[in-house]
């Protein structure tokens, strides 16, 4: 049920989708057995609404895709990892409030 | 517009007040700053919850907890508390967005968070070893060696857990004897993937982008000694989540919130209740049992 904003990358896309793009990308890495992950979807359905435009909010299930989590060494779920111009800017890991994931998008966007 | 109630946080605790609050027709709702669930989200099996013996995972538990709010006319709302400001006999409860709520009564049950070792290295390498939820990180530790701290139930039930994907979990704890329930320790004595360091902290978390070890040192021998691990899972307690409200209700030195038998507060028309509040005994049942007693006293004072 996730809001139709948010995109979905895998480990094929991922260079092209989020490294390569002209707006800064927000990733979700999440999986289905992770508690903390649906904890957040909802923040994360709202972001990609009120950011539309500004920022894409994507989202890689790490069950399907591994190598791109093994890349950036996660090894937590759910991470949160912002990239402006295919570099990381920030990563959040855990469940946080929507207020945490703001101020990291507040960095890239005007 | 004045509500009646306001329910902070949609765990166990929120949603059973909820039911009650709902079913009393009491006029308000339930705020909550991610989706229901709170705590109970991360534990993959439930088994000392009334009526499912056979173990319910957290999440299907906490999903039949909201659809049961609903049901009974509660909505749960979006959204962080930043502070609660007392104006005459109403309550203003001011949000991190900047929206402004106005209730007579509030029902605290924002329940708690994990406690931190505090130790170098932790912080670093959050997300890159170090992690505080077994059943979310666990699938990443395939065929490792992992060290998982503490000596509670939940350190305990989630070493077990964690032998379903590493080759050896380290079970590390300060003290000599686990405080874990028998039924726990035994399942874990009896684990061969599990071994036990006693008397022994983690004084630091070794690695540069990930975790690579860790330093012990032993209490009783004063000895210091590095373990090569993959990953650090810390279950060492909680602490409850009221840093938006001290000051303004009475709390024990650690901040959970003091209350009468009915979840009142020191402040007249503030209430409390599951894992934030002071008390004995931190389980779901009892969140619930709370929850209900809270909406039952607001219904009550209310009239």
């Amino acid at each position: 049920m996730s809001s139709d904003k948010i995109i979905q990358v895998t480990d094929a896309d991922f260079d092209e989708k989020v490294l390569k793009s002209d707006l800064p990308v927000l990733v979700d890495f999440w999986a289905a057995w992770c508690g903390p992950c649906r904890a957040i979807a909802p923040v994360i359905d709202q972001l990609a609404q009120e950011y539309d435009g500004k920022v894409i909010i994507a989202k890689m299930n790490v069950d399907e895709n591994p190598a791109t989590p093994g890349r950036f060494g996660i090894r937590a779920i759910p991470t949160l990892i912002l990239f402006k111009d295919g570099k990381v800017v920030e990563q959040i890991t855990g469940a946080v409030g929507k207020t945490v994931i703001e101020n990291a998008l507040s960095k890239v966007s005007k | 517009m004045i509500y009646d109630v306001i329910i902070i946080g949609a765990g166990p605790a929120g949603l059973a007040a909820a039911i009650y609050a709902g079913r009393a027709q009491v006029n308000g709702f339930v705020l909550e700053k991610m989706s229901p669930g709170g705590q109970v989200l991360i534990t993959d099996f439930v088994e000392n919850y009334p009526g499912f013996f056979e173990g319910i995972s957290g999440f299907e538990l906490v999903e039949k907890f909201t659809e049961h709010a609903k049901k009974f006319g509660m909505a749960i709302e979006n959204g962080e508390v930043g502070s609660i400001e007392p104006v005459g006999e109403n309550l203003n409860i001011h949000l991190t967005d900047g929206k402004t709520i106005t209730t007579k009564t509030v029902i605290v049950a924002t329940g708690a968070t994990h406690k931190k070792l505090g130790v170098k290295g932790e912080q670093e390498l959050t997300g890159r070893g170090v992690s505080y939820c077994a059943t979310c990180d666990g699938p990443f530790f395939r065929d490792q060696v992992v060290a998982v701290v503490g000596g509670g139930d939940s350190a305990v039930q989630e070493a077990i857990f964690m032998t379903k994907f590493a080759k050896k979990v380290y079970l590390i704890h300060r003290r000599d004897e686990l405080r874990a329930i028998k039924i726990l320790q035994e399942r874990a004595f009896s684990n061969d993937k599990i071994e036990f360091i006693w008397n022994s902290t983690v004084e630091e978390i070794i690695g540069k982008d990930q975790v690579e070890g860790i330093k012990l040192l032993n209490k009783v021998s004063g000895e210091i000694s590095t373990l090569k691990v993959d990953g650090v899972f810390i279950f060492i307690g909680i602490e409850p989540t009221t840093q938006f409200i001290r000051g303004l209700v009475d709390t024990d030195e650690r901040g959970f919130i003091k209350t009468d038998e009915w979840m009142r507060s020191s402040r007249q028309g503030i209430y409390a209740a599951g894992d934030c509040r002071k008390k004995p005994l931190l389980q779901i049942v009892t969140a619930v049992a709370e929850g209900a007693t809270a909406a039952f006293a607001v219904e009550h004072d209310l009239e």
